[in-house]
């Protein structure tokens, strides 16, 4: 694989963005404070979207500006604007939501990171392009995502969670295919928009059953009953 | 319009309409006369294409196997709505739903009988994604329907863990569409299933591998395969009862049916060997199936809720056909492909008068569930008949499938059907040890019948009955067109 330095500019600054990209997922799973979590989102959200203008302009691909605009739209804007919204709504916007033992858990998403690049580097298909990086990085996004909704007890730091598993999800789509067909990328945008405001609704009738938003309480249904 | 258009174009239609009229009477008319027309158009589609082969190749694409579950989707669509009408209005008698949550109830269940349609008509690999994450949408908010902390808890359980598993799908489906970037030039045309059957000798085996496993795990969440079955449960118990019917019968087929489907690519693209085990994609459908058997079978012993009872029995049921469609082999996919007709209306069948059952105990505590057959007959009788069907008691048609799926495992794993058969015999106990005091237990004082419509119940396990003693010449001509399509050759 050439150098960093050796690659056209466009793919180095492809590059740069999935690191930032990948930083922020790691700043997610370390951050408590709610609305410090909601903001990290959002440049989450902003990253993706000029990375994808960025394919989109080095490709040619007009299509994926619509995805840029879609992703700029829905993942930096609405999204985080409909979670501060409503945590304002439910006033836990001050509030924190310790993360369990930080250290391990930042240390278990570096080891995710390191598995993800073990399951895509003896892919021959994409040994020879910077997809490889790329592909490694949008698992691990998820990966961490998921790390993330395990080790976090408020509802709206997991739905945090699960949104930002979408976008590894798109990313992966967007650095492996330059994207999906579009009736697919249109009805993924879609299914995104519906979640974000079921699960708004949902805060409200959390809180309306167990009075908080913590889902540890949520545990009267388990698999065998005593 | 042709015929895929009017399929879809009906419960879409059905379920805006249903979103704007206030009456939740009217509402349960409209959900059946809706219903109706769905099951018209949908069998129209069949018999054009039993007599015409697979129509469709561009986003849509309908062959033997998915009409067969089109047909049953929407005829299980139907009888469900019939019954769900009565059920929601005694629901709504006793105030345990407003009439604006009548509302989006029935607007609901016509948004999902879309997004199962869909799901099952196209031809699009990411469309099918995107409607399957759409059925969960859907119904997320008629688990909550009665907003209890359980239903809460329960539909938040089910959000997330199916929300999450399904995006494993997707992280496939992008796999998959980066390996047949490679092989098909035109990007629109490179997630069309029937365009990456064609080419699927071509795809990289070992992209191709690593998507199925992401696909398996994702699908398989919402099969409910275990491990990954912690929402059904609590999905299907906390809900409306008409919604845990059509979960337990048509959205884990259809599910299943995704599974299949990606198998049939899988299958296709390591046919060449290589580094890569031939048999990847079976063998691990196989370990997930009998797993979700075994442990679904051992878990209905210790079961209290009437509904939690039968999802287990449910995921028992995805776990065998899982394993069936695993074996592969022209035996076990049609015995899979029946198994999956009659649990789908037995299952429906057995929820439409679990429901019936919980409105005359005023509680779904198998506890308090008492000599049904002496408060009313017609419920008591349909329980305890759905259930000898449901535990494979000839001569009902769950009996013939999976005799089917037994003499096909000793085929090939004769070693096998010793844990095949010793699950059967542990899930048959522990539907038994529930049932036997529910329907003839000692009548508790103050109970009294509720109305019922039998038509549903009578009509479904009538079928299964007719399964079971004689299978009709074009509905096995069909079950074998399938069977030919996914494991390459017929069995008549």
């Amino acid at each position: 694989m050439a150098a960093y330095a050796d690659l056209p500019v466009v793919e180095q600054a492809i590059l740069t963005l999935a690191a930032l990209v990948l930083v922020t997922s790691f700043a997610l799973l370390a951050q408590s404070r709610v609305i410090a979590t909601i903001h990290v989102f959002a440049w989450q959200g902003l990253l993706l979207a000029a990375t994808t203008a960025l394919v989109a302009l080095d490709t040619g691909r007009s299509h994926l500006l619509i995805s840029a605009a879609l992703a700029l739209g829905l993942k930096a804007m609405f999204i985080p604007w409909l979670l501060v919204r409503q945590a304002r709504a439910l006033g836990i916007l001050r509030e924190f939501d310790a993360v369990i033992r930080p250290g391990i858990t930042l240390l278990a998403g570096g080891a995710l990171v390191i598995f993800c690049y073990s399951v895509v580097l003896p892919v021959k298909q994409i040994a020879e392009s910077i997809t490889r990086d790329a592909m490694a990085v949008s698992l691990a996004l998820v990966m961490i995502a998921m790390l993330m909704l395990v080790t976090r007890r408020k509802a709206i730091t997991q739905v945090v969670a699960f949104m930002s598993l979408e976008n590894g999800l798109f990313f992966a789509a967007l650095t492996a295919t330059h994207g999906m067909p579009m009736v697919v990328e249109l009805g993924i945008a879609f299914d995104v928009l519906v979640a974000a405001v079921i699960f708004g609704i949902f805060f409200f009738h959390i809180r309306d059953s167990i009075e908080t938003l913590d889902v540890e309480q949520l545990n009267r249904l388990s698999e065998i009953d005593e | 319009m042709n015929a895929i258009t009017w399929m879809l174009l009906i419960p879409a239609a059905g379920g805006i309409v249903l979103a704007l009229v206030p009456s939740p009477r009217l509402g349960g008319w409209i959900n059946i006369a809706a219903s109706s027309l769905g099951l018209a158009a949908s069998s129209h589609l069949a018999v054009r294409v039993l007599a015409a082969g697979p129509i469709g190749g561009g986003q849509f694409y309908i062959d033997a196997f998915n009409v067969y579950l089109i047909v049953l989707t929407t005829l299980v669509g139907l009888t469900t709505a019939i019954f769900s009408r009565r059920y929601m209005i005694h629901e709504l008698e006793i105030e345990r739903v407003t009439p604006l949550r009548m509302r989006l109830y029935h607007a609901s269940f016509q948004g999902f009988m879309f997004t199962m349609l869909l799901t099952l008509a196209t031809n699009n690999l990411g469309v099918l994604w995107v409607s399957l994450e759409g059925a969960t949408l859907a119904t997320v908010l008629l688990v909550s329907l009665y907003r209890t902390p359980e239903s809460v808890e329960a539909a938040w359980k089910y959000f997330i863990l199916c929300g999450v598993g399904i995006a494993q799908a997707l992280f496939g489906t992008v796999l998959l569409h980066f390996a047949a970037a490679r092989v098909v030039p035109d990007p629109d045309q490179a997630l069309l299933w029937s365009v990456l059957h064609e080419h699927s000798a071509a795809l990289d085996p070992a992209v191709v591998a690593i998507a199925f496993i992401f696909l398996l795990v994702g699908y398989g969440t919402k099969v409910g395969l275990v491990p990954l079955h912690n929402w059904l449960p609590d999905a299907h118990s906390e809900g409306p009862t008409p919604m845990s019917a059509v979960l337990s019968g048509l959205l884990l087929n259809v599910a299943l049916y995704a599974v299949v489907r990606v198998k049939m690519l899988t299958d296709g693209a390591l046919a060449m060997g290589g580094e890569h085990d031939p048999q990847l994609a079976g063998g691990l459908m196989m370990g997930f199936g009998l797993i979700s058997f075994l442990v679904a079978g051992l878990f209905l012993h210790r079961q209290r809720d009437i509904k939690r009872l039968f999802s287990y029995s449910s995921i028992e049921h995805m776990g065998l056909m899982t394993f069936a469609f695993g074996l592969g082999g022209p035996l076990a996919t049609f015995g899979a492909l029946l198994h999956m007709t009659v649990h789908s209306l037995t299952k429906s069948a057995i929820f439409v008068t679990v429901g019936h059952a919980s409105q005359i105990a005023g509680t779904q505590k198998i506890d308090h569930i008492r000599g049904l057959i002496r408060t009313q007959p017609a419920v008591g009788w349909g329980l305890l008949i759905g259930t000898v069907a449901i535990a494979g008691f000839p001569p009902f048609g769950v009996f013939t499938s999976e005799f089917l799926l037994l003499t096909a495992t000793m085929q090939t794993w004769p070693w096998l059907t010793l844990p095949l058969l010793t699950g059967l015999a542990i899930a048959f106990a522990g539907l038994f040890r529930h049932l036997h005091p529910m329907v003839f237990g000692a009548l508790p004082q103050g109970q009294y019948p509720v109305a019922v419509n039998s038509l549903p119940v009578m009509l479904h396990l009538g079928l299964v009955l007719w399964l079971g003693l004689a299978i009709p010449t074009f509905l096995a001509r069909w079950f074998d067109g399938a069977t030919r399509l996914i494991s390459g050759s017929g069995l008549l």
